[in-house]
């Protein structure tokens, strides 16, 4: 299986590579050929947008969304399939998915550890902002853990840094693909 | 709120974890690739990888070593010792840090807690305080920062800081427990999670600590019996903490 990560400059591209490595997946550059693309999850949305346009990525995975052929975004990679987020004063996103990302406003900000989502244990969560979205699968204190439209799949939380259980959440992924 | 987490903390000297008392007297205490992954195994919550010579050498981080112990990571991996730009940290980040943490730079720049926020989002913004008797001291404990320890957290989140890594200097490597009343300070003063840091001894410390911090960070107590890490997490979960 052949997995893309759409870097953008920022962020912690490697750990989510090694995740797919380990699995067994043979790492591309090829966002639009890859048997799955996957927008990663540390950054801030302004950067990041931009990061994605300037290596023409935004367009690769909006074509890859309309042809059906399947791409995971984790943590800001999901927010950044919306169609806009409140972060850095409002910034636009690929519209892959409709609805879009708020500040939390409760507990402390940035919600970061380990929390339950719905009966599936608990994964790893940073983040300060979560979607608000039709498309919800399922949820975690109230917030938006997981997100399903079309093609794209989409996790708040950070599978490739939630141990064996994240390592299983990718496992899934990639057996439903093959 | 997400589970407490317990952290082990890794402090690197000379590619080597090491760890002093009150910040002194450093020895060897293992490899860190091979503690990591110990760690990681006996079910972290987090790692954090300290290069606590880095300020004082004035040189970069150890990316190479970052390298290595991210390799063998499926749990947050935390590291700081040098940063002093946005092009530092992203470099830890590409070497597989999820977040880098940042102490003497951001006190004689507290500008670059904003660049970092900026570049690479709040969350992975750690800004790390050493506190001896409420004051801030840099440079790994050798200098006065001449800054109140719970002004600084509030200013570090005003900037843009994701987390307040909060170590007691006094009750560092002591295993006396924790200094609840810093940390409780620093808790109040603060809406983004703290991680309380210096003095675990037992599990008692460690319980007492996450009923005011959001993290307990864990070192002298662990690194003899990285197995340590489960049986302590037992016991804190028996002394009614929920854990992961």
């Amino acid at each position: 299986m052949k997995v893309a990560i759409c870097g953008y400059g920022a962020g912690n591209v490697r750990s989510v590579e090694l995740a797919f490595r380990r699995l067994g997946a043979r790492i591309t550059g090829d966002v639009r050929g890859a048997d799955l693309a996957v927008l990663p999850g540390v950054g801030a949305a302004r950067a990041a947008m931009a990061g994605l346009r300037v290596r023409g990525h935004d367009a690769d995975l909006r074509t890859r969304f309309a042809e059906g052929a399947p791409i995971l975004g984790i943590c800001l990679g999901l927010q950044l399939a919306l169609s806009c987020t409140e972060e850095d004063g409002g910034v636009d996103g690929l519209g892959l998915v409709p609805g879009r990302a708020v500040r939390l406003r409760e507990g402390r900000v940035p919600r970061i550890g380990w929390a339950e989502v719905d009966d599936r244990g608990a994964f790893y969560f940073a983040h300060s902002y979560a979607a608000e979205t039709p498309c919800a699968t399922a949820w975690s204190e109230g917030v938006v853990a997981e997100v399903r439209h079309g093609s794209f799949t989409g996790c708040q939380f950070h599978p490739e840094k939630s141990g064996a259980l994240g390592a299983g959440y990718l496992e899934s992924l990639c057996l439903s693909l093959a | 709120m997400p589970l407490p987490r317990l952290i082990p903390c890794l402090d690197v000297a000379g590619g080597r974890v090491v760890k002093g008392v009150n910040f002194r007297g450093l020895r060897d205490v293992g490899d860190p690739v091979e503690l990591g992954a110990a760690y990681s195994d006996a079910g972290a919550d987090e790692l954090v990888f300290l290069d606590v010579k880095a300020t004082l050498e004035t040189r970069g981080t150890l990316l190479h070593l970052v390298r290595d112990v991210a390799e063998r990571l499926a749990i947050p991996f935390t590291v700081g010792g040098g940063v002093r730009s946005a092009a530092d940290a992203e470099e830890l980040l590409a070497a597989g840090a999820d977040k880098v943490a940042v102490n003497s730079a951001a006190l004689e720049r507290p500008a670059l807690v904003t660049e970092l926020s900026a570049a690479l989002g709040a969350q992975a913004v750690v800004v790390a305080i050493d506190a001896e008797g409420g004051r801030v001291r840099s440079r790994a404990g050798t200098a006065d920062a001449a800054r109140d320890a719970v002004d600084w957290a509030r200013e570090a989140e005003e900037r843009g800081a994701g987390e307040i890594l909060l170590t007691s200097i006094d009750a560092d490597g002591t295993r006396a427990g924790y200094d609840l009343e810093l940390t409780a300070a620093v808790a109040g003063a603060v809406d983004v999670p703290v991680i309380a840091s210096g003095g675990a001894g037992n599990a008692r410390h460690v319980a007492d600590a996450l009923q005011v911090a959001q993290a307990a960070l864990l070192a002298s107590i662990l690194h003899e019996d990285p197995a340590r890490l489960c049986t302590l997490r037992d016991e804190v979960r028996e002394l009614g903490v929920v854990v992961r």
